[in-house]
């Protein structure tokens, strides 16, 4: 296990104006008044936190830098903490109600829309998952499942990919005869897939941290939009 | 590690706590808000099975009229899954409708990766749920994050104007309305109300069989005031789903004392860290079940802990971990039950864990079944059919 540093101004190359504006990007989230009420202390999501049992990870630690505003600290925690947890919101029985697993969304969420070096690092190698959802409107695929790609699964996994077409075929839910998505989707449906990432900025979202992958989803999309007759896609 | 006695889902005495605990019924302002002009409730069609939450609201569960939301990881890695419920909804010749115009709900992603936001995520929910409106049936969520994540959506569009506001806007240009379900319901919830039929139904005796079970996260711990629970099943002390249903099949429900546990999944872990994932899942809940209930099975109710839980063994093997114990969801095996074949609508061949000794146990010849898959998969490779039909399927 990888001993998490904590010391102070660890990161003194980030100056303490980001950090406080990056605090504040958070707490300015509509989220932030229900998801921290303050902190016990206690160490009951420890108790209950999957990620705590195998990395250096605590969400107290979390929960204890944001109630006490160290912006110094929560700063670090983004860069090498946030990205552990699992998100399964165990936590959430917090005797104070907070929801450390929340903070943490928000703290990521931050993160990605900064483009800070630690999110760009969490997400190496999650580019085909983000590039598969917004682009298939289904997350995962059956074509997926492919031996490189999940070698601790074992030989099961080459025999699912070698049989996959004929395996697809033989399910008897009409909709599931696919390999690329996991179920036949209209047309006209990632179109409006499509229309939902362009208004809600999240396209914006991915520019900053895979501009690689930015530029590939926005091809597809513009061809598509403007063969559905789409023109314009900017929306306020 | 410390292993503590532990007691089985029938013998402990306690009650639901009605009046503790604060609860989050939105009932009241959901329809408020219906009133002020907001958004059209879509109300739970009839007939319905009233089910206990946590803290005693009756919870409305659809019986038909169902608009499936399906799972992308069940539908696309563990497709048996959802074979399986909609096996049971045609086996009880109940109408119900699956979409081509559901996409994911993308809260995989978003857990994963955070590459989106509030109002991305609502509008998706949204949108989903629109189009089940405009059909005319009420959404049935096969996944546990789905679920967990659209009551955490619902639970945010009803205490932010503001993003009411902008999902409203956004539904406007796709030309949908904003319409929200009167109840969001998880399909282990539709097995668990119609157990006592299915248990009517039963053709296979279970009562040989021991099972642990695994509650997903997102199922109970996301909004956890929603969540069924039944003073007879922990003495609703935990939530009844899963459980309830294993007993009413005259299963034998074992108890472990990490059943409050995640399975490993993590989101981005299974995807990118899956060294997590297979340590938690190995050696937290697989190796605790079988060293403490020596079940026969585990069963669960969620799209990733199938995944996790069935897909960690084979790395656990190689280090001489306690693991070999199949893993299944709720549907396939009240659909096992009910004398579903287990290769064309369980698809048992694309789980991961060696069943076969589970099938045997059950008196089921597995080898024969195989041999009657392989006839179908013959049929579409030479051409005869193009896919297996339900008929098919028989
Ligand atoms: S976040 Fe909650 S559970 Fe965790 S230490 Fe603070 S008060 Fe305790
Ligand atoms: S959500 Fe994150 S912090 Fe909370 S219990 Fe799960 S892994 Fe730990």
């Amino acid at each position: 296990m990888m001993a998490l540093d904590l010391s102070q101004n660890k990161y003194s190359d980030v100056s303490m104006e980001e950090k406080d504006r990056l605090f504040a990007e958070a707490k300015a989230d509509e989220r932030w008044e229900h998801v921290l009420y303050g902190c016990y202390e206690c160490g009951i999501c420890v108790a209950a936190c999957p990620s705590a049992r195998f990395y250096d990870f605590s969400p107290r630690v979390i929960a204890q830098a944001v109630a006490r505003e160290d912006t110094d600290l929560i700063y670090t925690l983004m860069a090498d903490s946030i990205w552990d947890c699992s998100q399964c919101f165990s936590c959430d029985r917090c005797p104070r109600k907070n929801s450390p697993g929340q903070i943490i969304t928000i703290l990521r969420e931050v993160s990605v829309k900064n483009g800070l070096k630690s999110a760009k690092e969490a997400l190496q190698g999650y580019g085909r998952i983000i590039y598969k959802i917004m682009l298939t409107g289904t997350q995962v695929s059956p074509d997926m499942l492919q031996p490189d790609a999940f070698p601790d699964w074992g030989t099961h996994v080459y025999e699912i990919a070698e049989n996959l077409d004929d395996w697809r075929k033989a399910l008897p839910p009409e909709t599931l005869h696919t390999t690329e998505t996991s179920w036949v989707i209209d047309d006209k449906t990632i179109i409006e897939l499509y229309l939902i990432w362009h208004m809600t900025g999240v396209m914006d979202l991915i520019s900053g941290v895979d501009e690689g992958l930015y530029d590939i989803i926005v091809d597809v999309m513009e061809e598509r939009l403007e063969e559905a007759g789409y023109d314009d896609v900017t929306f306020d | 590690m410390l292993h503590l006695p532990v007691l089985k889902a029938d013998e402990r005495k306690h009650s639901m706590d009605t009046d503790k605990g604060e609860k989050v019924d939105l009932t009241d302002a959901i329809f408020q808000l219906e009133k002020e002009g907001e958004w059209i409730v879509q109300r739970v069609p009839e007939p319905y099975i009233e089910l206990d939450t946590k803290y005693g609201r009756k919870k409305k569960i659809p019986i038909e009229h169902t608009w499936h939301h399906k799972s992308c990881g069940q539908c696309g890695h563990i497709p048996g899954y959802s074979a399986s419920i909609f096996w049971l909804n045609r086996e009880f010749g109940l109408d119900y409708h699956d979409p081509t115009n559901q996409t994911s709900c993308t809260a995989w992603n978003y857990y994963a990766s955070a590459t989106s936001n509030p109002e991305a995520q609502a509008a998706v929910a949204i949108r989903n749920f629109a189009s089940a409106y405009e059909v005319g049936y009420f959404p049935l969520i096969h996944c546990g994050t789905s679920f967990g994540h659209y009551k955490e959506v619902r639970h945010a569009l009803v205490h932010q104007p503001e993003l009411r506001r902008k999902v409203k806007a956004i539904m406007e240009k796709l030309g949908k309305p904003f319409v929200i379900p009167e109840e969001i319901v998880h399909y282990s919830e539709w097995v668990l109300a119609m157990k006592d039929r299915i248990a009517e139904r039963q053709q296979l005796d279970m009562s040989m069989i021991t099972a642990t079970v695994h509650p997903a996260c997102h199922y109970h711990k996301l909004i956890e005031d929603d969540a069924i629970y039944d003073s007879e099943i922990y003495g609703a002390q935990r939530t009844a789903i899963i459980s309830g249903t294993l007993k009413a099949l005259g299963i034998n429900v074992a108890d472990y004392s990490t059943w409050f546990d995640c399975c490993g999944f993590g989101f981005r872990h299974i995807l990118v860290s899956r060294d997590f994932s297979r340590s938690f899942s190995v050696q937290r809940k697989i190796g605790v079940m079988i060293e403490e209930a020596n079940p026969d099975v585990t069963v669960t109710h969620d799209t990733g802990c199938v995944t996790t839980l069935d897909q960690s063994q084979f790395a656990g093997k190689a280090h001489d971990k306690k693991v070999g114990l199949p893993v299944m969801s709720d549907s396939q095996m009240a659909a096992l039950a009910m004398g579903a074949h287990p290769y064309k609508v369980l698809q048992l061949h694309w789980h991961n864990t060696d069943n076969k000794a589970f099938l045997e146990k059950l008196g089921i010849d597995h080898e024969k079944k195989w041999s009657e898959f392989q006839h179908e998969i013959q049929k579409i490779k030479d051409g005869k059919n193009e896919y297996m039909s339900w008929e098919d399927a028989k």
